[in-house]
C-alpha cells in the first residue's frame, strides 16, 4: 500500500492504495465518487473517461500511484454547485443519452476535447467532433444527439 | 493484475540501472497495464519513466527535430513545427488510438507497444511470442488481420503502431541510454522481424531506454501523407496503413520514402516500390509498379490475401493524391 496526495474536483485528498489501483479503482472504492463509470476496463470504451491536470484521459488505464500529485476532475466536478455545466445542459436538452452509462465518460471528453481544438486553433463541426469524440462508444447508439448537444456548446 | 513493487526514477541513470536489475519501464502505461490486467505482463518491478525530463520538442540547427521520449502523442501531433515539415507524422498520430489515449501515452512507449494478435493477449492460448516455443495457432487460426509480409512459421502477428509507420517513412534515429552508454538505433533496423525469436520485438538490450527520436532535415518529408485503412471511421487499428514522402523534380520522383503498416511485424520499409519509383515519372504508371514490385514478395495466408489488393490499391492512391 502506498500513500498519494490528489486534489480532486477541488478538494485535496491523501489517499492510501494498492499499487495495482488505477485511478478509476481508487475513485469509486476509495473516494465513493461512482460518477466515472467501469466498461471495458481496457482503454476501449472510454466511460472512464475523467480530466487528469487538465486533460482527458482513460482512468482505467492510469496507475494511481503514478499519478501521485495530480488534479483529477470527474463528472460530479463539473458543475458549479447547482449549476450545470455549460454541456450537461446541452445533453439534457439534446436527450444525448439513453442508458446514460456512457455520459459521465463523454462530458469529461467533451469538455478536454473543446478545450484541446481551441488551443488548436480548429473549429469543430459535426464531422470533426465524430472523430475527436470517437473514444467514447454509446451502447445505446445515441451519437446523433451527443454530437448535436455537443455541437451547440462548441464555438 | 498480480502485484508489483513501484518506484519512479529519479533520473536516466536510476531508471536504467533499475531495468538493467529486471525492472519494467512504465510510460503513460496505456499498453503495459492493460497486458498486467490481462496477465500477459507480469513484471515484478515498474520503474516509472514518465516523469523524467525527456518531455521536450526541440527544432534543431539545420532542419531537424528532436523528439523527448517522454513526450505524450497528443502534444507531438500538434507541434506546429511537424505538422509542417513532417505532416505524415502528425496524420499518421492522430489517426492512433483516441484523444484520451494520445494525452496519456508517450514517444517512446509507443514504438514499444505488443501486438494485437489475439492470441499473443490471450494467455489461454499458446503464443511463441508471449511464451516462446508454445507455437503459433494464427497461422492456421484467426489471422485475417495479420502479416503478409516477413512472417515466420513461429509469427504471423503485427505491429499496431502508426507512429511508427511515420518514422519508418522518414528515416528516424532511436536514441537509447543503455548500461554502457548512449547510442543510436536506426528506422527501419529498430523493430525485428520474427524469425525464430518472435518474443524479441526490438534489437534493444536488457535496460536499454528510448531516450529520444531525431528526425533530419527533408524536402520530401513536407510533402508527406498518412493513410490507414480500419474496420470503422476511427479508433481502431490499421487493417494496413500507408506512409509516404515524395519529391518531384524535372518531372521525375527525385526522393521517395514508403512505409507500410499492419501488413508486417516490424514497420515495413517498402524499399522495392521505393527503387522502382525512384527517377520515374509520377504517373499511376510508375505507381502501381512500384506497389506490384514491393507486393510480389507478399506471402498472404488463408484469410488475409485481401490486404495485397487493399495495400497496393492505397499506396496508389495516396502516391497519386501526393503528387497530384
Amino acid at each position: 500500500m502506498t500513500e498519494i496526495a490528489l486534489r480532486i474536483n477541488g478538494e485535496e485528498h491523501r489517499l492510501v492504495v494498492d499499487v495495482r489501483s488505477t485511478l478509476l479503482d481508487m475513485l469509486r472504492e476509495n473516494v465513493g465518487l461512482t460518477g466515472a463509470k467501469k466498461g471495458c476496463d481496457h482503454g476501449q470504451c472510454g466511460a472512464c473517461t475523467i480530466l487528469l491536470d487538465g486533460r482527458r484521459a482513460n482512468a482505467c488505464l492510469a496507475l494511481a500511484v503514478a499519478h501521485d500529485g495530480a488534479e483529477l476532475v470527474t463528472v460530479e466536478g463539473l458543475a458549479a454547485g447547482d449549476a450545470l455545466h455549460p454541456l450537461q445542459v446541452a445533453f439534457v436538452e439534446h436527450d444525448a443519452f439513453q442508458c446514460g452509462y456512457c455520459t459521465p465518460g463523454q462530458l469529461c471528453s467533451a469538455v478536454g476535447m473543446l478545450a484541446e481544438a481551441e488551443a488548436d486553433g480548429v473549429a469543430l463541426d459535426a464531422a470533426e467532433i465524430r472523430e475527436r469524440m470517437s473514444g467514447n462508444l454509446c451502447r445505446c447508439g445515441a451519437y446523433p444527439n451527443i454530437v448535436a448537444a455537443i455541437v451547440e456548446v462548441a464555438p | 493484475m498480480k502485484p508489483f513493487a513501484y518506484e519512479r526514477a529519479a533520473d536516466a541513470d536510476a531508471a536504467v540501472a533499475a531495468a538493467a536489475g529486471g525492472a519494467t519501464y512504465l510510460g503513460g502505461g496505456t499498453n503495459l497495464v492493460d497486458l498486467m490486467k490481462l496477465g500477459v505482463e507480469t513484471p515484478e518491478r515498474l520503474v516509472d519513466v514518465s516523469r523524467l525530463p525527456h518531455d521536450a520538442i526541440e527544432e534543431l540547427p539545420g532542419g531537424g527535430v528532436r523528439i523527448g521520449a517522454a513526450v505524450r502523442n497528443s502534444d507531438l501531433a500538434v507541434h506546429p513545427g511537424v505538422r509542417e515539415r513532417y505532416p505524415v507524422l502528425a496524420q499518421a498520430l492522430l489517426a492512433g488510438a483516441s484523444g484520451q489515449l494520445r494525452n496519456l501515452a508517450t514517444v517512446g512507449g509507443n514504438l514499444l507497444q505488443r501486438t494485437r494478435c489475439p492470441y499473443f493477449q490471450d494467455v489461454t492460448k499458446p503464443c511463441n511470442k508471449r511464451r516462446p516455443g508454445s507455437g503459433c495457432p494464427a497461422r492456421e487460426g484467426e489471422h485475417r488481420n495479420l502479416a503478409i509480409l516477413g512472417h515466420s512459421e513461429h509469427c504471423v502477428a503485427t505491429h499496431p503502431s502508426d507512429l511508427a509507420v511515420a518514422l519508418t517513412a522518414l528515416s528516424a534515429t532511436v536514441e537509447v541510454q543503455g548500461t554502457a552508454g548512449t547510442r543510436t538505433l536506426s528506422m527501419p533496423g529498430f523493430h525485428r522481424l520474427p524469425g525464430d525469436e518472435p518474443h524479441r520485438d526490438t534489437n534493444l538490450a536488457p535496460g536499454d531506454l528510448i531516450t529520444a527520436i531525431e528526425l533530419a532535415p527533408s524536402d520530401a518529408a513536407a510533402n508527406s501523407r498518412y493513410r490507414k485503412v480500419r474496420e470503422r471511421a476511427s479508433y481502431s487499428f490499421a487493417v494496413i496503413s500507408v506512409a509516404t514522402a515524395v519529391s518531384i523534380r524535372d518531372g521525375v520522383v527525385e526522393e521517395c520514402a514508403i512505409a507500410l503498416g499492419g501488413v508486417a511485424h516490424v514497420p515495413w520499409r517498402a524499399s522495392e516500390a521505393e527503387a522502382a519509383l525512384r527517377g520515374r515519372p509520377p504517373t499511376h504508371a510508375s505507381f502501381e509498379a512500384a506497389a506490384e514490385a514491393e507486393l510480389a514478395r507478399a506471402e498472404p495466408l488463408r484469410d488475409n490475401a485481401y490486404k495485397v489488393p487493399l495495400t497496393r490499391n492505397v499506396l496508389v492512391n495516396t502516391l497519386t493524391e501526393l503528387c497530384a
